[in-house]
């Protein structure tokens, strides 16, 4: 197997998307006393191309799949994918980590569950705490809240559709909690 | 006659899972023909609640996400906080974190024998096993204070330094491993019976294995030479020589069966020894850590904007931590996921085609904490009547089997 070195994977992704790579940076850290070291590479692309990031991303190599991590931005939610390039060889691997920002007016990514059927539990996850819709994904009850949890309220959120009133750095946002408390005591 | 199936849940209380776990089977005399995963009974948010307080504060709370992997967790927490804020460990540092990593990992892979053991029927095996995990039990609670949750970890290197009669203690211990780990060897891997049970059930491909994204000692044991501490040079694992360790080493192919589970487990423990011998060899001297007021590390930190992923091979396979710091008192993200959650979905594959009295080998043969099993109900859907079959049951089934295939 050929390896690719951190910059040459950059700019591959560079050269299949063009523009739509909005960010792209490689960090290296050197560890031990004997100071081997090892890449990240963070990768920030549009929204459209990010399906077929995934896709392109498959033929260097099957990628190892992490997780994923969501941010609320305000006007936007921000979604990382974290994968993983040439697993199984000492001090080779590589993580790669996609970064991809989706407007709260369409709130939809399409399902990466058809390339990497292991990313099934993650995008559950997205669904459940931040309300993302996932297309191609076939409906299910709630894997981590309660079943009977409310609908319409994600926890990672920070805007009115949040849980929790100090969501953001001590900012008061919603009143949900306080709102479904009443709600209980009147029944 | 009509094919009569009938649907069995199992679970949902299951602690070393971030959530809970109940499994809905459908079986058709005694196999297994459909499996339907249903976690998340009690999901405690424990990531809401770090994005409440300061990155001290979550060290303490990552180390209690799971009572076992107690040095997993903040380890990798605080290689994210590293990596966003460029703070660099001390070597000394990196090398006690490695030396209490692989203590840990010793004691996991020696408690997963116990309960092996313990579901094939075999409970002298568990106390035996159990008896020799209480010396590095004992070893850490010397090096740390505690047997569990040791508290040593913190942004920028550990909190304690090891001594000279630490180090003693710790030679102590690999010695008395050195000389039962002949013992544990022959119980698991010789014995006829341990064997018969383990061989060819539970089966998990390299090809699912890989799709599914398994990770740690159940994706190797299906033949991917995947581990962390090989693949990248992180803390003092930089300097050491680690090799993934698959079942061919030792039997001469790769199956990924139950047996081919137990072999990495316990082939991990001689190389952890190794490990820790080697670090303690070439233990360097210096500072522990990078910043020792907490007040001015603290300060620091909240002037980082930046973000930052750890990785840590856990006893249980990769567990891996995003930070995400933006100039303010708390994270602004703070993701944790723990290996189960990867390997959840190898069930899926492991269990379809088996029998009910290898439920329990086969669920504990990717080292969950087992406990989950307190309820299954059986449920006849043409008569609509319940037979609720306890842990205490599935357990009967499971050693009345080994009984009856013992040659």
């Amino acid at each position: 197997m050929e390896y690719m070195k951190s910059e040459e994977i950059v700019e591959l992704f560079k050269g299949k998307f063009g523009d739509s790579i909005i960010d792209s940076q490689i960090e290296s850290k050197k560890e031990g006393v004997k100071k081997n070291s090892y890449n990240t590479i963070w990768l920030e692309i549009k929204i459209e191309n990010f399906k077929d990031a995934v896709k392109f991303l498959g033929t260097i190599q099957f990628p190892h799949f992490a997780m994923i991590s969501g941010d609320d931005l305000g006007d936007k939610i921000e979604l990382t994918y974290y994968f993983s390039l040439y697993y199984g060889e000492r001090f080779k691997e590589i993580s790669l980590n996609i970064t991809t920002s989706l407007s709260k007016k369409e709130l939809k990514i399409s399902t990466i569950t058809d390339l990497i059927p292991g990313a099934q539990t993650a995008e559950r996850e997205i669904i459940e705490m931040f309300g993302i819709k996932v297309e191609g994904l076939p409906d299910s009850p709630n894997l981590f809240l309660p079943k009977d949890f409310a609908k319409d309220i994600y926890p990672f959120r920070r805007d009115e559709k949040g849980i929790y009133p100090l969501s953001k750095n001590g900012k008061y946002v919603g009143d949900n909690i306080v709102k479904r408390e009443e709600e209980v005591k009147k029944s | 006659m009509s094919k009569m199936t009938y649907s069995v849940p199992i679970g949902p209380v299951h602690p070393s899972l971030k959530e809970p776990m109940t499994f809905n089977f459908k079986i058709y005399g005694e196999h297994i023909e459909e499996v339907c995963l249903a976690p998340g009974d009690n999901h405690r948010g424990i990531e809401f609640m770090g994005m409440q307080r300061n990155p001290v504060q979550i060290i303490y709370l990552a180390e209690r996400i799971c009572g076992i992997c107690s040095a997993s967790h903040p380890f990798a927490f605080c290689k994210a906080v590293e990596n966003a804020a460029g703070i660099e460990v001390p070597e000394r540092g990196q090398y006690i974190r490695v030396i209490i990593a692989e203590l840990e990992r010793i004691h996991s892979h020696i408690l997963w024998a116990g309960v092996a053991a313990h579901e094939l029927g075999f409970d002298s095996v568990l106390y035996l096993s159990w008896k020799a995990r209480e010396v590095v039990l004992d070893t850490l609670e010397i090096l740390s204070g505690n047997r569990i949750n040791y508290g040593i970890f913190m942004i920028g290197g550990v909190r304690r330094d090891i001594s000279t009669e630490q180090v003693s203690a710790i030679r102590k211990t690999i010695n008395y491993y050195r000389e039962v780990y002949g013992k544990i060897e022959d119980i698991f891997l010789n014995d006829p019976t341990i064997a018969l049970r383990t061989k060819k059930v539970g089966i998990l491909t390299e090809e699912d294995a890989l799709r599914l994204c398994a990770v740690g000692p159940t994706a190797r044991a299906s033949g991917i030479k995947k581990d962390v501490r090989q693949d990248q040079p992180y803390s003092a694992y930089a300097d050491l020589k680690v090799k993934a360790i698959t079942p061919d080493v030792f039997t001469g192919e790769v199956n990924g069966d139950v047996y081919d589970r137990i072999v990495v487990r316990l082939l991990e423990l001689v190389q952890s020894l190794e490990i820790i011998e080697q670090c303690l060899d070439n233990l360097p001297s210096g500072e522990i850590v990078a910043e020792k007021k907490l007040v001015k590390l603290l300060n620091q930190l909240k002037r980082v904007k930046g973000r930052g992923v750890g990785r840590h091979e856990a006893p249980r396979g990769e567990c891996i931590h995003s930070v995400k710091l933006e100039e303010a008192e708390t994270p602004e993200v703070w993701k944790a996921r723990a290996p189960t959650y990867n390997n959840l979905m190898t069930w899926v594959p492991m269990l379809l085609g088996q029998q009910i009295a290898d439920i329990p080998i086969v669920i504990a043969s990717i080292d969950p904490c087992i406990a989950c099993m307190d309820r299954v109900t059986i449920l006849n859907k043409d008569t609509g009547q319940k037979n609720v079959l306890t842990k205490k049951d599935l357990h009967e089934l499971s050693v009345q089997k080994t009984r009856r295939i013992t040659p």
